[in-house]
C-alpha cells in the first residue's frame, strides 16, 4: 500500500444516502481475479444512459468532479457487501477520501487497507461540506484534520494503528506475521483443539 | 469476573493479544470459509510474498455464487454464464489443490451455499470465530458463534495468521418477547426488526437476538435471523445455544459422535450471556405485533406489514426509492403485480423453507404472467426436498426446480430479474439492480413468495392457508376465505 498524508481537493458532492456496494460495483463485475482496473465498472448502472453514453448528469461525469479525490457523501455510505472490490474501483476512480455522517462497518475497514481514507463527521458539517463542492478541502492524516478554506478545522476519528499504517503505507499483513510467536502460544496453550 | 454477555466471552476466549490504544486486538479464526469471489485475489497476495496458509484445515471452500442453477449438458458441461465465471471456479480448485485446503467441489455431495453447508455440514459449532469474505456470514451466529463478514484483505491475513486484527465492537440486545402469530416466520421478524431499527440501526454493534420468540424458532429460523443483521449494518449477530441447537448438531458430519459429542454439549452450555451483563442498547420488540412484512424500497431496511399503506418519503432518496419501485405513498405493496419469484439464498434456501413453499404450491398453478425459480441452498437440501417430492411439486405447479446456488439473490450466474420486472424474492436485498440492472426487488419470507407466486401479485400466505409457518406439517394446511384480504390477494386456487 502507498502511504497516504495527505489529501487537498475540491470534493465531489452527492447528498444520496444509503449508497450501497451494489451500485459502488454490481456484482456482475466481480466475477474477476483481478482487484486492478475496476474503476470503470464503478456505478455502472448509474452512470451510463440506455445506449451507453456517459449520462451528463451522474455526478462522477460532471467535467467540473474530473480528477477531484474527496467524495462527500449521504449518510451509510458503502453499505452492503463485503467486496473489497468496492474500495478498489473507487481508488481505481481516483478517490483518496469518502466523507459522510455514517459509513458501513465492512467497507471502511476494507478502505482502510487500501488507502481509502473513510472520515465520519457530524450530519451538520457534511451537509456544509455537500452546499460547497467549489472548496478545496485539506486532510491531514497526521492531526486527523480536515480543513476547510476559511480555516476552519474539524477533527475525525481515526484509529492509532489504522493512522500509522495510513501514514508509513504498511499493511497489516507484515504486522500479523511478526506476531507469530504469540499465536503459536495461544494455539498450544487455551486453544489445543 | 463480572457478569458478561455471550459476545463478551466469545471475544475474551479468542484474544491472542488484547487491544491497546496502539494496536487493534488479535483474535483468533477457528473456521474460515471461502468462495471462489472473495477469495483469488487473497492467494494471488500470498503467493507473491512467498506465504503460505499458517492452518489450512481450518480453511474449507465451497463453489456457490458464479456456478450454473441448470444441469449440466449431455457431455457433462456445465453452463456457466461466462468465461470469466468459468475462469473464477477454476482458480478456486487450483488454489485449494495448491495450499491443501478442502473444497467442496460441483461434484461433492456437501457443496452448497457457504452459510447453508457451514452449518449443514456441522463445521459451524458453538464458540467459535467463523469468518468468511462474505457479509453473510453473519448467519452462523445462530449457533452462539461469533461470525463476520470481511474483505478480501481479511481473508489473506486469516490464510497468513489464522488472525484478525480487531477493534472490539458494541453490543446490541434484540429482546423479541412474546410469541409469533400463526402464519409468520423468521423472516418476517427480521424484516420487522430492520424496519423498526434501520438499515443502519446496528452499525458498530454485534446482535445477540434474545427473548421468548427466539427461543421457540428452530435453527433455521434462527439462521435467517442471524443472517440479515449485516442489513441492519450489524456485522454480526447471535444467539446463545440450546438443545435446540444441540439436537440440530447432534450426527452431523464434522460434529463428533458419542462421549465426544457430551462432552461437547458440556462446553458448548458455557456460551451465554449471564443474568445482568450490560449491553451497550437494549432494543425490544413485541413478536405478537409483526405481521407477513415486506419491502417497499430499495434497502431492507424500507420494510413494513404488507398490508401496510406505503409511507409519504422522508427525504429524496427514500422517494426515489418509492419511484423505482413503482409504488406510490399510501398503497399498498400487496396487489402489485408480480413478474418473477425467487426462492432460495443463504437467507431461506434451507429443506425448510423448500417444505413451506411446496405446501403452498401443491395443487396449484403459479399465475401466467409469473417465472419462479426454486433454488435449494444446498446438494443435500436437494437430495432431501427431492426425497420428499418437493421438486414435483415445485414443477407441477409451473416453477423451475434448480441445482443449487447463490443463484437470482446475487444474480452473478447469469439467473437474473430483467429490467422493470417485480421480483419477490427470498433473499436478503433490495438495493437497485440487486437482482439484475433495473430488477425492482421485494423482499418476502418463502410463504409470501409462493402465495405471490400463485395470485401474480404480491399476496399474504395467510390467505391461501392456515399455519403457515415453518415446520408445520401438511394437516395445517386449510383452505380458508380470504377475510379481509389485500386486493388482487383473493385469487382461488
Amino acid at each position: 500500500m502507498n502511504p497516504l498524508r495527505s489529501v487537498t481537493s475540491k470534493s465531489i458532492c452527492w447528498a444520496r444516502s444509503n449508497i450501497d456496494t451494489d451500485q459502488i460495483i454490481p456484482a456482475r463485475f466481480l466475477s474477476t481475479t483481478e482487484r486492478v482496473g475496476l474503476g470503470r465498472f464503478a456505478f455502472n448502472d448509474w452512470r451510463y444512459l440506455k445506449d451507453g453514453s456517459p449520462d451528463p448528469d451522474f455526478v462522477f461525469n460532471k467535467p467540473e468532479n474530473a480528477g477531484r479525490s474527496i467524495l462527500v457523501a449521504g449518510p451509510n455510505f458503502g453499505c452492503g457487501s463485503s467486496r473489497e472490490h468496492a474500495p478498489w474501483a473507487l481508488t481505481d476512480l481516483g478517490l483518496q477520501a469518502v466523507v459522510s455522517s455514517e459509513i458501513a462497518d465492512i467497507f471502511r475497514g476494507n478502505s482502510l487497507k487500501n488507502g481509502l481514507l473513510p472520515i465520519v463527521l457530524d450530519q451538520a458539517i457534511v451537509d456544509e461540506l455537500l452546499a460547497h463542492p467549489e472548496w478545496e478541502l485539506a486532510i491531514e492524516v497526521a492531526d486527523k484534520s480536515l480543513r476547510l478554506p476559511d480555516g476552519r478545522r474539524f477533527h475525525f476519528h481515526l484509529d492509532a494503528f489504522q493512522q500509522i499504517c495510513l501514514l508509513e503505507g504498511v499493511d497489516e499483513l507484515g504486522y500479523l506475521l511478526a506476531r507469530s510467536p504469540s499465536i503459536q502460544k495461544f494455539e498450544e496453550s487455551c486453544h489445543a483443539r | 469476573m463480572s457478569a458478561r454477555t455471550l459476545f463478551d466471552k466469545l471475544w475474551d476466549a479468542h484474544l491472542v493479544e488484547a487491544e491497546t490504544a496502539e494496536a487493534p486486538a488479535l483474535m483468533y479464526i477457528d473456521l474460515h470459509l471461502i468462495h471462489e469471489v472473495t477469495s483469488p485475489q487473497a492467494f494471488a497476495e500470498l503467493e507473491s510474498r512467498g506465504i503460505t496458509l499458517r492452518r489450512p484445515e481450518r480453511t474449507k471452500a465451497t463453489l456457490d455464487h458464479s456456478t450454473p442453477t441448470l444441469p449440466a449438458d449431455s457431455d457433462g458441461e456445465l453452463p456457466y454464464h461466462n468465461e470469466a465465471a468459468r475462469g473464477q471456479v477454476q482458480r478456486l480448485r487450483e488454489n485449494c489443490a495448491r495450499h491443501a485446503v478442502e473444497l467442496f467441489d460441483m461434484d461433492s455431495e456437501a457443496r452448497g451455499i457457504v452459510h447453508v453447508i457451514g452449518p449443514e455440514l456441522g463445521l459451524t459449532q458453538p464458540g467459535m470465530t467463523i469468518v468468511c469474505g462474505d457479509s453473510h456470514t453473519s448467519t452462523h451466529g445462530a449457533f452462539g458463534a461469533l461470525a463476520f463478514g470481511i474483505g478480501t484483505s481479511e481473508v489473506g491475513h486469516v490464510m497468513a495468521s489464522q488472525c484478525l486484527l480487531q477493534r472490539k465492537p458494541k453490543t446490541l440486545a434484540i429482546e423479541v418477547d412474546g410469541a409469533l402469530a400463526s402464519g409468520i416466520s423468521a423472516k418476517d421478524l427480521i424484516l420487522h426488526i430492520i424496519g423498526q431499527i434501520g438499515v443502519n440501526g446496528g452499525t458498530g454493534h454485534v446482535i445477540e437476538y434474545r427473548g421468548a420468540a427466539i427461543r421457540a424458532l428452530d435453527m433455521e429460523g434462527r439462521m435467517t435471523l442471524c443472517n440479515m443483521s449485516i442489513e441492519a449494518g450489524a456485522r454480526a449477530g447471535m444467539i446463545a445455544p440450546d438443545q435446540v441447537t444441540f439436537d440440530y448438531l447432534a450426527g452431523r458430519p464434522r460434529v463428533p459422535a458419542g462421549a465426544a459429542f457430551d462432552a461437547a454439549v458440556a462446553g458448548w452450555k458455557n456460551w451465554y450471556s449471564d443474568d445482568g451483563a450490560a449491553f451497550d442498547r437494549v432494543v425490544r420488540v413485541d413478536a405478537a405485533s409483526v405481521r407477513p412484512t415486506v419491502t417497499w424500497g430499495t434497502h431492507p431496511g424500507t420494510a413494513l406489514a404488507i398490508d401496510a399503506a406505503i409511507p409519504v418519503a422522508k427525504d429524496a432518496a427514500q422517494q426515489r426509492g418509492i419511484d423505482y419501485m413503482g409504488f406510490k405513498a399510501g398503497e399498498t405493496v400487496a396487489g402489485s403485480a408480480v413478474d418473477v419469484v425467487f426462492v432460495g439464498s443463504c437467507t431461506n434456501g434451507r429443506i425448510g423453507d423448500m417444505r413451506e413453499v411446496a405446501r403452498i404450491l401443491r395443487g396449484r398453478r403459479i399465475h401466467e404472467r409469473v417465472r419462479m425459480l426454486v433454488v435449494p441452498g444446498s446438494a443435500q437440501v436437494k437430495r432431501e426436498a427431492e426425497a420428499e417430492g418437493i421438486d414435483a411439486v415445485v414443477r407441477a405447479a409451473g416453477a423451475e426446480w434448480r441445482e443449487p446456488g447463490c443463484s437470482m439473490c446475487i444474480a452473478m450466474n447469469g439467473d437474473l430479474v430483467l429490467p422493470g420486472q417485480l421480483a419477490v424474492s427470498t433473499s436478503n436485498r433490495n438495493f437497485e439492480g440487486r437482482q439484475g440492472p433495473g430488477a425492482r426487488t421485494v423482499l418476502a419470507s418463502p410463504a409470501t413468495a409462493a402465495a405471490s407466486a400463485i395470485a401474480g401479485v404480491v399476496a399474504d400466505a395467510r390467505t391461501y392457508v392456515v399455519g403457515a409457518h415453518q415446520g408445520a406439517t401438511n394437516t395445517d394446511a386449510k383452505l380458508v376465505a380470504p377475510e379481509g384480504a389485500p386486493a388482487g390477494a383473493g385469487v382461488s386456487a
